[in-house]
């Protein structure tokens, strides 16, 4: 077989397109925050982006005008603040954002719909509530075994999902250990699925602990090794989530120029990951993570 | 019993106060998650942490800052995916208390974290749901927690994102809910409780300096009043040493 492996810039101009659907999974974990940084490099436009918790990346792509329309259910800056650039769209069009708002449990549902090839979720949850007022898509079913009426939303499938990792083979079977979020489902929903990790394994290390793998090779387009990828966000076991950063996103997102600025010295002027690395040598010593070693099982039989 | 504390210390201490030893909390961030951890510390050594990030059974050795804190990982007892958060235990029943707070709170413990003003063009955009709607329709019962000003208790919400005893004129039981909803507004000045006959929330004890007065100049709606109101009383000596020494020594919540 042959190996997946591509630079970040290969991967995301061979796999994301203008007009596409796309998904950056991960909750608060495991945000692939260089891949949307290439995405803003390459100037992709017109794209709906899907994410429960816009965070951060999505601000900064909303910011750098990549984005038509915003799909999620939770668009804070957690523990810090709010998503400015996302803020100034919604509340005075500048620039426009179509927005499609659910709950975590909606997206999740509309992910595992997806996932499934199906084309709804089914919950009980909404009755009573305002976001079906304000989101067709939110409907309604009755079960036809209890004659329960349950609320539905529709099965949601990206054109590409990028899911970060900690480590993968080089034909992109992927194993992630602490928080898992919706990635599993957002890979299988997706046409397209690029896997970037922490770091490059050999196959019999995957195939040593076939339980943590997350996402297997078989859906995965293109696997791109990048170490530091998620920062500020996190990747456990290897680095601790950047808070320092979110705050001072607050600071730098109220303000559409600071924010401009931002992404010229931090995206545009910067070639890849590596280099962004590179500029702030500090990050590794504030935040590289301690070890703590699980005691592994016996798979024998 | 501390003579000097602030509101929010008081409020945590309140809202831990309101936890057994064992039972199943989903815990969110901020007073919540302080909440939880005095009364992991105090009377509940076995309550179990649930966070919608998919950390069951955390034991969180720093203050987390966000929702998905590595902290929250490290030592719990397991570590699920986020559909079978929302699938296996709050949509199955097992989450027995859920902690919500909000820009607006109404009569009838419906939140609004959606928008100030209207929907198509906000005044404020909030965050939205993130989890609240389905925690508000699922628990066994919700504890909101929140600072009492007319803005934040109006008699009318812009938008009902998470719902309450009665929304738009109908029950909980008629809507199809399978938890009981708030039962629980815990304030700055004093705590309102859910009166089942009507489902309105009616303020029933007072904390330490306050007044029923205070408490109803800043609700937007003819708040009910017990008649004999309950006195709370002030943190304790411990809780206010862990609070300040050992839960939020940086006073990130606790300002």
């Amino acid at each position: 077989m042959e190996s997946k492996v591509v630079a970040m810039k290969h991967a995301i101009a061979a796999h994301v397109r203008d007009g596409d659907t796309v998904v950056i999974e991960g909750f608060t974990h495991l945000i692939c925050f260089a891949a949307g940084h290439e995405i803003i490099r390459q100037r992709r436009k017109d794209l709906t982006l899907c994410r429960l918790t816009p965070d951060l990346i999505y601000d900064q792509m909303i910011g750098a005008g990549c984005a038509k329309k915003l799909v999620f259910s939770w668009a804070g800056n957690p523990g810090a603040g709010s998503l400015h650039a996302f803020r100034r769209a919604v509340e005075k069009g500048a620039p426009p954002l179509e927005i499609e708002e659910y709950s975590h449990f909606g997206m999740v549902a509309r992910m595992s719909a997806g996932a499934a090839s199906l084309p709804f979720w089914p919950m009980r949850n909404y009755m009573g509530t305002d976001l079906p007022v304000v989101n067709p898509r939110i409907k309604t079913v009755t079960c036809p075994y209890t004659g329960e009426e349950l609320a539905t939303v529709p099965a949601l499938n990206p054109d590409v999902t990028i899911i970060a990792a900690q480590r993968a083979d080089r034909f992109g079977n992927a194993q992630v250990w602490g928080l898992l979020g919706v990635q599993k489902e957002a890979a299988f929903a997706s046409k397209r699925v690029i896997v970037v990790v922490e770091e490059l394994v050999d196959q019999s290390v995957i195939r040593s602990d076939p339980n943590r793998t997350l996402i297997p090779g078989m859906i995965v387009d293109a696997v791109v090794v990048e170490p530091w990828g998620c920062h500020p966000s996190y990747a456990q076991g290897f680095y601790d989530r950047d808070n320092d950063f979110y705050v001072a996103w607050e600071d730098i997102s109220r303000d559409a120029a600071k924010l401009q600025g931002y992404l010229d010295e931090w995206v545009h002027g910067v070639a890849d990951r590596a280099a962004y690395m590179e500029k702030q040598p500090e990050l590794k010593r504030r935040l590289t993570a301690k070890a703590q070693m699980c005691g592994g099982v016996n798979y024998g039989f | 019993m501390a003579s000097d504390y602030s509101p929010s210390e008081m409020m945590a201490a309140v809202a831990a106060r309101e936890l057994s030893d064992r039972e199943v909390v989903f815990v969110g961030i901020g007073l919540p998650n302080l909440a939880c951890n005095l009364a992991r510390a105090i009377q509940a050594p076995d309550l179990v942490l649930i966070y919608e990030s998919g950390a069951v059974g955390a034991v969180p050795e720093r203050l987390p800052v966000s929702i998905g804190d590595p902290s929250l990982v490290t030592g719990s007892l397991m570590v699920c995916s986020m559909a079978d958060v929302f699938q296996l235990f709050l949509q199955n029943g097992k989450i027995e208390v859920g902690f919500l707070g909000g820009a607006q709170i109404d009569r009838w413990g419906n939140i609004n974290t959606t928008v100030i003003g209207k929907y198509d063009k906000p005044k404020v955009r909030l965050p939205g749901s993130g989890g609240a709607a389905e925690i508000a329709v699922h628990a066994q019962r919700v504890l909101i927690i929140s600072r009492l000003n007319p803005r934040a208790f109006p008699a009318e919400l812009d938008f009902l994102t998470s719902p309450g005893q009665r929304c738009k004129g109908k029950t909980r039981k008629e809507l199809g809910m399978p938890g009981a909803g708030p039962v629980k507004v815990i304030t700055d000045r004093g705590i309102l409780e859910n009166d089942p006959e009507t489902g309105e929330m009616v303020l029933t004890a007072l904390y330490p300096g306050s007044t029923a007065e205070e408490v109803k100049a800043n609700v937007g709606w003819p708040l009910r009043v017990r008649d004999h109101l309950g006195q709370v009383a002030p943190p304790t000596a411990q809780e206010i040493d862990l609070l300040r020494h050992k839960l939020d020594p940086q006073k990130l919540f606790l300002g």
